[in-house]
């Protein structure tokens, strides 16, 4: 947001020096030349990416791709990740009355759900394991809402 | 070891790794460190040439890994600085390639016996004879100017020696005042921002520098050439003085006319 | 068409201009005959080789002709940074010899001078991961469809200094006038050998020192290589702008030393360009007064 302020004052105010054009250059280009050195870390990037997603749905991991791309005012990440279907749900029981309303939305109820008990996401791209009962003192999880 | 170990590299050629190489070592030989330079640029060979050695030269350091003469003997004594400044010429007549980095390794460290500072002049480039340079350095000075390409190149050695645990401090060569006040040129600042590295030092662009490497003649030993102070005071800094950058373009009126006048 | 199909930039289609009449001597906007293969070379670095490379060839393809730039420094490419086009390329030279990406792809054509094309170095590989033999069917292929093929050629006469001569029949050696400079285009001209037609340009002359005998002269450093002298350029400031803004100073109709490539571009493609003129005077003491108060040089 700063930087596009900074740059619009800078057009305002006539054309930029060519100093100041070459270090915007130069931190994209470094930019691009660290992300092009650095496969091991976008390996990494897409790992995770691939990780928060499963989720939410299943992806076809083999033919997922993280790439960079120069765009406007810098460089973008692209993802492409192609999905396969939603997390199955196993049916609900009935809510209790005291059910502990952690989530109010129906978004965050199926968030809940689609994590696995022990509060991390551990279905890389496989069929999600029948989910525990998930006992918090005094709270059952409420109906899904699809 | 005795000796410090240090690398100078840039990855763009023609920055000023020789000149600073050969300055630096002068320098630190005229304030009375024993100093060994060795060339690592086998086949493009000019430290010899920017400290007027070249007629001198009878061995060169292919010679010493093949084992055709010892160490010392390749060594060319500039009697300019007593016994303090020597250097290991590289072969003309090879590559890079001639020499392993194991092999350039051992030749360092056989020099580290016989001095305070073994300083290494890289061959431009990030491949086989940088990896040479760099095997047996301990600490590294990364040359650069104030300009687009040397800044990029500049960057990827700097990942380079980082990979290699190798401490690094930069110098920022040929800078222009005039410009960098008109916006033309990135300023020093501008430079250590950008590759986020420690300075060591500053030298403005001099054209008359040109001809000092020329005649082979290093700039400490003429009282005339301003920027012989400068490379003094780098070499002080390697010591470990704390001394202050000169303010290049942010002087009052008369420095900024000689400034201009000299710098051009 | 083989020559559309190599010609056709994937993402622009900007139209082709119209070819300038051209005499009879130049041939530049026909690629009936085979293209030129050129390479840029020097031995010691920073003497001027990619921006000579990136003038030179906009200056021709500015003239009308079909010029295709290689980037030959692998690992350390800068000829994309010195023509403005560092953040178009997608694919790079290893790309298409190894078969990751088709030519169409890699070329990246200039949007100021539709005639010209750029194949990028590759920034995370080393040179001696190229191939001479590919190399040189790559040039014998590009030839087919561009005017000039011209290869920027990085420091050194290792592996990467060997496979950017491959295929070129003709080598522009560029030095500056220091002894170190001399002495390496000496080392390099040795090792082109005769097949290949070298010619000498003479970068960074600064008149008043040559006069104060502080600076070789273009004689004194051609009397020891006595090569063909295909131009002399002086030391400008406006190199250091223009590459600071990607914007080649051979586009620059006020800057001395744009006509200078200009001129030397002419001389390639055959034009009788008279024996190179006296590159430009650096400024004067009053100039450098008005520079103190804000002026520009």
């Amino acid at each position: 947001m700063v930087e596009q302020v900074v740059q619009w004052f800078r057009k305002l105010f006539g054309g930029e020096t060519s100093s100041s054009v070459a270090k915007d250059r130069l931190r994209l280009v470094l930019l691009s030349d660290h992300l092009a050195l650095a496969p091991d870390v976008i390996e990494a990037l897409r790992r995770d990416l691939l990780d928060v997603i499963s989720r939410y749905v299943e992806v076809d991991e083999a033919h997922s791709d993280v790439s960079f791309e120069h765009k406007e005012a810098g460089i973008a990440m692209l993802a492409s990740i192609p999905i396969l279907a939603m997390r199955a749900r196993e049916p609900q029981p009935e809510p209790a009355a005291d059910a502990a309303e952690a989530c109010s939305s129906a978004e965050e109820t199926s968030i809940l759900e689609a994590v696995s008990p022990n509060g991390r996401s551990d279905n890389y791209g496989r069929r999600p394991r029948k989910r525990r009962r998930r006992k918090a003192s005094g709270a059952s999880q409420t109906a899904p809402a699809q | 070891m005795k000796a410090r170990r240090i690398v100078v590299t840039s990855g763009k050629g023609g920055v000023g790794k020789t000149t600073t190489t050969a300055n630096l070592g002068a320098a630190l030989a005229q304030g009375g460190k024993r100093v060994i330079l060795v060339d690592a640029d086998i086949g493009l060979r000019n430290l010899d040439l920017v400290l007027g050695v070249e007629k001198r030269i009878v061995f060169d350091l292919v010679e010493v890994v093949e084992g055709r003469c010892q160490l010392r003997q390749a060594l060319v004594r500039d009697k300019r600085f007593g016994e303090n400044l020597a250097i290991l010429p590289a072969a003309q007549t090879r590559d890079k390639t001639a020499v392993s980095e194991e092999q350039f390794a051992g030749i360092v460290r056989g020099l580290a016996e016989m001095c305070d500072y073994v300083i290494i002049d890289s061959p431009a480039g990030i491949e086989h004879g940088f990896r040479n340079a760099v095997a047996g350095a301990a600490e590294a000075i990364v040359v650069t100017t104030p300009e687009v390409s040397a800044i990029r190149d500049a960057d990827r050695v700097i990942a380079k020696l980082q990979d290699r645990k190798l401490p690094m401090r930069l110098i920022v060569n040929r800078v222009r005042p005039e410009m960098v006040r008109a916006g033309e040129m990135m300023s020093v600042d501008d430079v250590c921002d950008i590759l986020s590295a420690e300075l060591l030092g500053i030298v403005p662009d001099d054209p008359e520098v040109i001809d000092t490497t020329n005649r082979g003649i290093p700039l400490v030993l003429d009282p005339t050439q301003r920027l012989g102070a400068i490379y003094i005071k780098i070499a002080r800094r390697l010591e470990g003085e704390i001394i202050p950058f000169t303010q290049l373009g942010g002087g009052g009126f008369f420095s900024r006319l000689f400034e201009a006048l000299r710098a051009g | 068409m083989e020559t559309q199909r190599l010609a056709a930039e994937s993402v622009e289609a900007a139209p082709l201009p119209e070819a300038p009449q051209a005499p009879a001597a130049q041939a530049d906007s026909q690629p009936k005959t085979r293209g030129r293969a050129i390479v840029v070379t020097s031995g010691k670095g920073g003497v001027g080789k990619t921006t000579t490379t990136a003038n030179v060839g906009i200056a021709l393809a500015a003239r009308g002709a079909r010029v295709v730039l290689i980037d030959a420094d692998v690992g350390l490419r800068n000829l994309d940074l010195v023509l403005g086009l560092e953040s178009r390329v997608r694919y790079h030279l290893l790309d298409v010899l190894e078969g990751r990406a088709e030519l169409d792809d890699a070329l990246i054509r200039d949007k100021r001078v539709p005639t010209l094309w750029l194949l990028a170095a590759a920034q995370n590989r080393e040179k001696d991961d190229v191939e001479t033999a590919a190399v040189q069917a790559l040039i014998e292929r590009l030839r087919e469809a561009y005017d000039y093929v011209i290869v920027d050629s990085p420091a050194g006469i290792e592996m990467g200094f060997k496979n950017a001569i491959a295929g070129a029949d003709e080598a522009i050696v560029v030095c500056t006038p220091e002894v170190a400079a001399v002495r390496d285009v000496d080392r390099v001209v040795g090792l082109l050998g005769n097949r290949v037609d070298v010619k000498l340009v003479v970068n960074r002359i600064r008149p008043a020192l040559v006069r104060k005998g502080k600076m070789l002269s273009v004689d004194d450093v051609n009397s020891i290589l006595r090569l063909p002298l295909l131009g002399v350029l002086g030391d400008a400031p406006d190199v250091i702008v223009a590459t600071n803004r990607g914007e080649p100073v051979a586009l620059d109709e006020n800057a001395p030393i744009g006509a200078a490539y200009r001129a030397i571009a002419a001389r390639i493609a055959g034009e009788d360009v008279p024996a190179p003129a006296a590159p430009d005077e650096p400024a004067g003491f009053l100039e450098k007064l008005g520079s103190l108060f804000g002026g520009r040089r």
